[in-house]
């Protein structure tokens, strides 16, 4: 009997064009995507059905946290040098270049303006952990104006972009009582429109 | 392709050189930058966080307390967010008389949800008639939106007060705010809790206990 030959083929796949794609892809998504500064606080937003998108640039971020802690975030170095000057001047405080570009480097920050100095002479990479573990965030005291640091920040952010606009994002078991003394700040200084920021929650039915 | 073709310049002479066939495996090539898209497709899409646009009215001193709350009675419905995610609600003027004026809800579906709903039927069905229009004359965005307004807009819509007490959580609010976006409600406050307020919801929890010592009082 003939024996059937059965050709064997080779189940190797040329890879080549593959990786040229994703090499490709990967070079786009490296380019496009910028690295979001973490936040120095873990805050879990609430979730909304709302589904607009936050602007990717001239934002104000408030970080409440759920003891009312805050904490304020923009982004543009020469923004944050802008408001600490104008902090300063404010408040009666003088500044050091160094402190200055320390100010600049991190994106956020939340110590009440008295400590900011001490804060600032800190070595850089321990300035975040004692924000965090030791800060008492930026003081927000509706009772009484000379206190409301929180007010002064927010107006000196307006002051140094025009076009900034302000995202609160808060716990979401944060107690009404601390988003009130927020709202009635910003309804002070004629700051009515705002975001909250939130998670996206799906909604069952049509409506 | 991935394969170097080595020539055979002058291998002839000593004959019997094998043409070589250098092949690369790209296979863990490719694994490697499909984890690394993955990992920068990731990062791009969570980096942009949802939000809600919300606008307050000015607390500017020359407005009266009295024209700002004016808000026809009829329309009104006031909510009190309370302590343990519990919500009251009452329509129109306060009435301190009858505790059974101020009702209690939840944020469920079958909540404070299908309340707004039936108080809002007719601007919800005609949202709806619009969606179903839309989609089947392929109506522009803008126009949609532009309809949309004007029906939200209408002289019968409800205007909801979410009035928020010291025990509420931020979650309550976003979540009172987002009923008001799916029930199409467009007139919308947040504004302070008033005694009276507060009193209202401690006489529902006693049951109209607070009301009969009234009543005993000045008889």
């Amino acid at each position: 009997m003939p024996k059937v030959n059965v050709k064997r083929k080779s189940t190797a796949i040329d890879m080549t064009a593959m990786s040229d794609v994703t090499v490709l892809l990967l070079t786009f998504f490296m380019l496009t995507s910028t690295f979001i500064e973490p936040e120095p606080v873990q805050i879990s937003a609430p979730s909304s059905v709302s589904e607009i998108k936050i602007p990717e640039a001239n934002v104000l971020d408030i970080l409440v946290e759920k003891n009312g802690r805050i904490f304020m975030g923009i982004d543009g170095p020469a923004i944050r040098v802008a408001m600490l000057r104008d902090m300063a001047e404010e408040y009666g405080y003088e500044f050091t270049d160094q402190e200055l570009a320390n100010f600049q480097a991190s994106d956020y920050f939340g110590v009440p303006i008295s400590q900011m100095k001490a804060l600032l002479d800190m070595p850089f990479d321990k300035q975040t952990e004692v924000m965090v573990n030791q800060g008492t965030g930026i003081p927000i005291d509706t009772t009484s104006n000379a206190s409301n640091e929180f007010k002064s920040w927010v107006k000196a952010a307006r002051k140094a972009n025009r076009d900034v606009r302000i995202a609160i994002k808060a716990a979401y078991d944060t107690p009404y009582s601390e988003i009130h003394k927020i709202m009635t700040s910003l309804q002070d200084i004629r700051e009515n429109r705002y975001n909250l920021i939130t998670t996206l929650k799906s909604v069952s039915g049509d409506f | 392709m991935a394969e170097v073709q080595q020539k055979d310049s002058g291998g002839k002479k000593k004959g019997k050189q094998k043409k070589m066939n250098i092949r690369v495996d790209f296979t863990p090539m490719v694994d490697m930058n499909m984890l690394l898209l993955t990992f920068f497709m990731l990062c791009t899409t969570m980096s942009k966080p949802q939000t809600m646009e919300i606008s307050m009215p000015s607390n500017d001193k020359t407005l009266t307390e009295q024209e700002r709350d004016k808000v026809a009675a009829s329309r009104a419905i006031t909510l009190i967010l309370g302590s343990e995610n519990r919500v009251y609600y009452y329509t129109g003027e306060p009435n301190y008389e009858d505790w059974t004026s101020l009702q209690e809800t939840n944020y469920d579906d079958d909540g404070l949800r299908a309340m707004l709903l039936y108080r809002n039927q007719e601007v919800v069905s005609k949202i709806r008639e619009l969606k179903k229009e839309k989609i089947d004359t392929k109506m522009s965005d803008e126009v949609y939106n532009e309809r949309a307004t004007e029906i939200k807009d209408a002289k019968s819509a409800p205007i909801v007060i979410i009035k928020a007490t010291e025990d509420a959580t931020y979650r309550n609010l976003v979540d009172a705010l987002d009923e008001m976006h799916i029930c199409s409600i467009n007139k919308y406050a947040i504004v302070d809790l008033t005694e009276g307020d507060e009193w209202l919801v401690e006489n529902y929890e006693k049951k109209g206990e607070l009301t009969e010592n009234i009543d005993r009082d000045n008889m």
